[in-house]
């Protein structure tokens, strides 16, 4: 019923986590040792594009099929008490797995772009002052 | 059925990106990352909806085809007006110099 609300909620603080990180890291230097890293708001970036971008797909069809509205309060679901639980309910499993789910997918992302760029520095396929930036996005 | 079009639209768009790469000129990362976090997202559901309450893991109705139709146009009408605004080729920028 509202199960997109758990993982938009997660892409809200994870974009809010992102743009801290991203002044931070304009301020300070990205090179350690003469190598630059992937850095933490581009991995962070990733991760929030998985998450908001699921959460508007899913709430078009939370849309059409009439689950959420346009006008208050917006969840259908609210207008009725006895649904109300079973909404909350809804939450709290379907929308955590999948929040829970992007997350460790993202995580498996992040650790192989990561061995990559390592391996590929080792190797010499790129220099040690240009980064790994792990692909065009 | 939507499961399968925004899947089969995550492929597509992730094999064009790769393509593409190293540039990203066209955002089609952005396009492929959104269409797998959808994708994910309602895998979930399904499997967890499939597991508790039974009955078909896919539903092949016209509805939920249509469905799939519009959530792929949807993403991709997004899509476009993030590239139109972000104009990479600056082809709107030439246009409006022009008139």
């Amino acid at each position: 019923m509202a199960c997109f609300v758990v993982p938009g909620g997660e892409a809200v603080v994870a974009t809010v986590i992102q743009k801290i990180i991203e002044k931070s890291e304009k301020k300070s230097s990205l090179t350690d040792s003469g190598v630059k890293r992937l850095t933490w708001s581009r991995r962070l970036s990733w991760l929030n594009i998985m998450l908001w971008g699921g959460t508007i797909l899913l709430a078009f069809e939370h849309l059409w099929h009439g689950e959420i509205s346009f006008v208050p309060p917006f969840l259908t679901a609210m207008q009725t008490p006895d649904e109300i639980p079973v909404m909350l309910h809804e939450m709290a499993t379907f929308g955590t797995a999948m929040a829970v789910t992007i997350t460790v997918i993202w995580c498996i992302i992040i650790a192989i772009a990561e061995i990559k760029a390592r391996h590929a520095i080792k190797t010499g396929t790129i220099s040690r002052v240009k980064s790994a930036e792990g692909g065009a996005v | 059925m939507w499961l399968i079009l925004t899947a089969l639209a995550a492929i597509v768009t992730t094999i064009v990106w790769y393509v593409k790469s190293p540039g990203d000129r066209y955002k089609l990362g952005i396009l492929s990352l959104a269409f797998w976090g959808a994708t994910i997202m309602w895998l979930v559901d399904h499997i967890m909806a499939y597991a508790i309450e039974g009955g078909e893991f896919f539903e092949t109705s016209l509805d939920a085809t249509m469905l799939g139709v519009s959530v792929v146009i949807f993403a991709l009408l997004i899509w476009l007006v993030v590239l139109l605004i972000s104009d990479p080729k600056n082809v709107l920028k030439t246009i409006l110099k022009k008139s």
